[in-house]
């Protein structure tokens, strides 16, 4: 399992995810810090990211697109807020319009990653992401299926088969 | 009731705001707990807090509004009882999250299996040594 814990608190608007991976601080720090690693995974396969500007330094930003299977293309950004090479990384993240500019009145989520040792080697790798209201929330949710985060579905069908919650 | 069912992509998300904000209040979280336990009277209900009926009322038609409870009446009485569908709806937001991050997981899992040498073209990367810097005001 790599997914080892995952709190959510619909309160605060703020899922805590924490990972880990065999691998060490420095590797795991390169899927975020490497461009070409980053666009790998950020996208579901189906809707595969290209990551084009790339400044990984406080201010800077980071702009994306992806590419959805009839040739669609979302547009996306962060703006980093805080990097601690190669242990911690924080920014918001969000949507951009056909010319890359941010859309002002679109949801931004607050993100923030840590990259710790696990003791006995490999990396515990926590991801925060936080909404700014309940609207945004929805929003973003909306939108992340708009961009094909299908493999979503199987599993809230998992969790409406689970008993009634209390 | 359960006429619009828990489809979690459909358009019942519209609904997701009013849900979150309902639940905000502690007050009307345990009246929602409680009602989901069984059906109670407004009146019943308005005993158990620190607060006239009008208040508790108003916390009802809250969470009426956001599909959380349903109201009947019963003789003279507004009976309130919970739906767990709209629940599980709220849940499935952040649920979804969460899925969407799994999946990122995954892939970084798998990026990481490979060598470590493979793939990256060396002009791609960026810059050693990003500099470090003090974060501003970030709470940890």
């Amino acid at each position: 399992m790599t997914v080892v814990s995952v709190d959510k608190d619909p309160a605060n608007r703020t899922m805590t995810l924490v990972a880990e991976f065999d691998a060490g601080v420095d590797r795991v720090w390169q899927v975020w810090s490497d461009p070409r690693r980053l666009e790998r995974w950020w996208g579901p396969p189906t809707y595969p990211a290209t990551v084009e500007e790339h400044d990984l330094v406080p201010g800077g930003s980071v702009t994306y697109y992806m590419t959805g299977p009839e040739g669609d293309r979302h547009r996306g950004w962060w703006r980093i807020s805080a990097v601690e090479s190669p242990r911690r990384l924080a920014f918001e993240d969000g949507f951009a319009d056909a010319d890359g500019a941010p859309v002002a009145d679109q949801p931004v989520t607050a993100v923030e990653v840590s990259l710790t040792d696990r003791p006995g080697g490999g990396t515990r790798m926590e991801i925060r992401s936080t909404f700014p209201s309940t609207e945004a929330m929805e929003q973003m949710l909306a939108m992340g299926v708009a961009e094909g985060f299908t493999e979503a579905v199987g599993q809230i069908d998992a969790i409406l088969a689970e008993p009634a919650v209390r | 009731m359960a006429v619009d069912a828990p489809r979690v992509l459909s358009g019942s998300e519209v609904r997701a705001d009013q849900v979150f904000h309902a639940l905000a209040d502690a007050t009307r979280r345990d009246i929602v707990a409680l009602v989901l336990q069984g059906e109670h009277s407004v009146s019943d209900l308005a005993r158990r807090y620190p607060m006239s009926f009008a208040a508790v009322q108003k916390h009802v038609t809250v969470l009426e509004r956001a599909g959380l409870v349903t109201k009947r009446r019963h003789g003279r009485e507004q009976r309130v009882s919970g739906r767990v569908e709209t629940l599980r709806h709220a849940r499935g937001l952040l649920d979804r999250l969460e899925a969407v991050w799994r999946g990122r997981v995954e892939r970084i899992d798998d990026l990481l299996a490979e060598p470590a040498t493979h793939s990256t073209d060396p002009a791609a990367r960026p810059p050693a040594g990003i500099t470090r810097t003090d974060t501003e005001g970030a709470p940890t």
